[in-house]
């Protein structure tokens, strides 16, 4: 459930909701935390539950002394109300069993708050990817019914791929053909949910194979931007782009401790 | 996927879970697998009881006894710590137990509870002072106590280089007063039962302290047990410890009795 910060619920009518996929390399996780980071997002509550490992921390977002102290949980939400914009980042997996009734619970209040729009950004395992895949973009969009009649017209003026569909079952010849998301955590199921509900919900993934993502992460809020244009638009070197999302301080030693000099 | 060794091509765990596999088994699920997993489910729940009768308590632990100062202490290192210097300051009174089981550990059953056992009980202070009315959880403040191994605390230096053990704390927004020890910082995490009563506390905006000893000794220890000290000035602690150099020669006590029992020898 949602918990506010302050006293009242704020009103997010009409806002747009970035969310992450627990899914491959946490890719979606780290791109809302660029979102977060860059857009300086301030936190207006929490989405309370027991669906994720819990997990706490100092506030990863921190850039002084001053505000590395507030305590952060394992799902929270943030919010830029210049921009409509509210993020929910999710910093933990789920407990087995439980991404359905957190898929309903989420849904649930996606709906009570009446957001305008769902982005999930998300991931895939690459190595899944057929011949054409292979050869083509790593980047896939998805879009729910209610959200194709608002935004078809934009997505087609940025050619970008839509997912394809593959085998329902692959070790059959003449399976039936339906939208797989292999190592995309909850991402089929919110997708089908919403299909089912009439929510307008957009899906950007990329192909990726678990190792140092943060490559992987800034490729994604680039293809975000190119929609959504979260942050001015530029040149499209590579270089540019790293430069113009901030990092978190939390992404520290995302590999672990130094090493014993002695080893050498 | 990976390639091994031998020619095999394996799953490799993914950082994200295992979600896939689980979406394939909702899908075989029969009924009975259904009917399995909730009585498993019911199995694993935690009960609330009396320890000497075995009969669940009949209202909540706060309600029955609301308290301004709620201190947890979790692993044989953060239990010897309070047993000794808290518990062994003032008369306590044993007011209830949670009894629990799941796959991978049960709670004990036995009377005479030495840290390094499993078990949860609940202990109230028969002098302290009792606050409350309708709101007892504004008025509460929660301490945890729990260690954690060296190795999980990331440096940029090598973990071999740090003076262990050490202590770092954790607070919510609404713990105003001071904290014993530096705060926890980035990128470092908790989880479990520590952080689980952490974000509860955070969310419902209860003012609460979390003090972590990293220790390169997991098992019950004198030196991480002391490490623990620098707590004893807090005020979550003030006026519940009365004597520090009996406590130390109770603690050796503990530590005495715990090694005899686990001498493969004997």
């Amino acid at each position: 459930m949602f918990v506010p910060c302050g006293e009242s619920v704020p009103d997010l009518m009409g806002f747009t909701l970035l969310m992450p996929a627990v899914s491959v390399g946490n890719v979606g996780q780290f791109a809302i935390d660029l979102i977060i980071s860059t857009l300086n997002m301030s936190k207006i509550g929490y989405f309370y539950t027991d669906c994720l490992v819990p997990m706490v921390g100092n506030n990863p977002y921190a850039t002084a002394e001053e505000n590395s102290t507030e305590l952060s949980i394992n799902t929270e939400v943030y919010s830029l109300p210049s921009r409509k914009l509210v993020a929910l980042q999710l910093r933990s997996i789920f407990i087995k069993y439980k991404s359905k009734p957190f898929c309903e619970k989420l849904l649930s209040w996606v709906k009570s708050s009446s957001f305008a729009r769902v982005i999930v950004l998300s991931s895939s395992h690459s190595y899944h990817r057929n011949d054409l895949q292979l050869r083509s973009t790593p980047f896939r969009y998805l879009l729910t019914p209610s959200m194709q009649k608002s935004v078809q017209n934009k997505i087609k003026s940025l050619n970008w791929e839509e997912m394809e569909k593959s085998p329902c079952i692959p070790e059959i010849n003449d399976s039936e053909f339906c939208i797989r998301i292999p190592g995309g955590g909850i991402t089929k199921a919110l997708y089908d949910e919403s299909c089912s509900k009439e929510i307008q919900m957009a899906v950007l993934l990329k192909f990726v194979s678990e190792g140092d993502n943060i490559p992987d992460a800034l490729g994604l809020v680039e293809y975000l931007n190119e929609w959504l244009q979260i942050i001015k638009p530029c040149s499209d070197e590579p270089t540019a782009s790293a430069l113009r999302w901030k990092i978190p301080s939390s992404w520290r030693l995302l590999f672990g401790s130094g090493l014993p000099p002695a080893l050498f | 996927m990976a390639a091994t060794f031998f020619g095999e091509v394996v799953k490799a765990p993914c950082r994200a879970g295992t979600e896939d596999e689980e979406e394939e088994e909702g899908r075989r699920e029969t009924p009975e697998d259904r009917e399995v997993r909730r009585q498993l489910a019911r199995k694993r729940e935690v009960r609330l009881l009396r320890r000497q009768t075995k009969t669940s308590l009949e209202v909540s632990l706060l309600e029955k006894y609301p308290c301004s100062k709620f201190i947890i202490a979790i692993g044989n290192n953060a239990v010897a710590f309070l047993s000794s210097f808290v518990m062994n300051s003032g008369v306590w009174e044993e007011v209830g137990c949670a009894k629990l089981w799941n796959e991978w550990c049960r709670t004990t059953d036995t009377i005479h509870l030495s840290p390094t056992e499993a078990f949860c009980v609940f202990y109230h202070l028969k002098s302290s002072p009792s606050v409350f009315g309708s709101c007892p959880r504004k008025n509460m403040q929660i301490t945890i106590l729990t260690c954690r191994h060296v190795t999980d605390y990331k440096t940029s230096e090598s973990t071999g280089c740090l003076p262990s053990p050490f202590l770092k704390a954790l607070k919510t927004q609404n713990f105003r007063d001071p904290v014993c020890c530096s705060l926890l910082e980035q990128p470092n995490i908790v989880h479990d039962l520590p952080a689980a009563v952490l974000s509860y506390c955070q969310v419902w905006k209860i003012p609460a302290v979390l003090y972590l000893c990293y220790t390169d000794v997991m098992k019950l220890d004198l030196i991480t047990v002391e490490a623990f000290k620098p707590i004893l000035s807090s005020r979550s602690l003030k006026g519940l410890v009365k004597n520090v150099p009996q406590s130390t020669e109770t603690l050796k006590k503990l530590m005495t009795t715990n090694e005899i029992q686990s001498n493969i020898y004997t």
